[in-house]
């Protein structure tokens, strides 16, 4: 909306993304992206089961969970019974049509997205507790992924006025 | 409501300098309007500025995806035409409103 002056505008973003859900991932990518499109530096931190979104095997397949999901509504609006979520297929239906609504509203796939971030001047970075965790190596990362890195790399790259952390 | 002087011609914009008519518009107002923001103005940026008046005029949601599918510029060029803002200063520069766009 407007452009306010604000005192300590804001110029740098870490952006943690702990969960691999489409909702958490797109979050986290929708704010680093709005970030370096309105000229704020976007660093991505992908932990846990986030680096899902950044996985090779599993980034653009990203699902969401239809059981213990309170805002999973049907199409219309009537709620979307827990027990019809655990049938095999409905959570991947689910989130197929998820991703399709999205790509409607011109957002692209994770794999693109990562590639316009980058585009804009943002960088991508993978937990090496986590990589480590669940076994992968850089191999098995995107090719948009710049390094793995520790906690306290995060925090060291993470300074200066004008910073924020936030978490997914 | 301000009020704005281009090229030799007073015209309506609003708070963010987005300009209030898109017949307003003329390639002399946006290169004086662009050097307002730091930027000459070359044959790339209006190629970019006259695809977004066209497809802002059919009623296009723009984006910068869209920008980069266009043929004209991928998304990485268009931040080098427009740093800081690909969307945003090229949209304004284009004399077209400011897409409300969260891509």
């Amino acid at each position: 909306m407007t452009e306010k002056n604000s005192e300590t505008p804001l110029k740098k973003l870490m952006i943690i993304c702990a969960k691999g859900t489409i909702e958490d991932v797109y979050a986290a990518l929708i704010m680093a992206n709005g970030a370096v499109m309105e000229g704020i530096e976007a660093k991505l931190f992908f932990t846990f089961f986030g680096l899902d979104a950044i996985t090779k095997k599993y980034m653009n397949k990203l699902h969401t969970a239809t059981v213990g999901n309170p805002a999973m509504r049907m199409p219309g609006g009537l709620a979307f019974p827990s027990l019809l979520g655990v049938i095999p297929g409905v959570e991947a239906g689910v989130s197929a049509m998820m991703r399709k609504q999205m790509d409607e509203l011109d957002i692209p796939p994770v794999d693109e997205f990562l590639e316009m971030i980058i585009a804009g001047g943002g960088e991508v970075y993978a937990c090496k507790l986590a990589v480590d965790m669940f076994k992968l190596t850089i191999e098995d990362l995107s090719e948009h992924t710049k390094a793995i890195i520790t906690v306290g790399d995060l925090y060291a790259m993470s300074g200066g006025e004008g910073s924020q952390i936030i978490f997914v | 409501m301000a009020q704005k002087t281009y090229a030799g011609k007073t015209i309506e914009v609003n708070e963010e300098g987005y300009l209030l008519n898109v017949s307003d518009w003329s390639k002399e107002i946006a290169v004086e309007m662009a050097k307002e923001g730091g930027i000459d103005l070359t044959g790339k940026h209006f190629e970019v500025l006259e695809y977004l008046r066209k497809e802002q005029a059919v009623g296009t949601a723009l984006s910068i995806r869209k920008v980069g599918k266009s043929g004209i510029v991928d998304i990485k060029g268009l931040y080098e035409l427009f740093p800081g803002g690909p969307l945003k200063y090229s949209s304004k520069y284009a004399g077209i409103p400011k897409p409300a766009s969260c891509v």
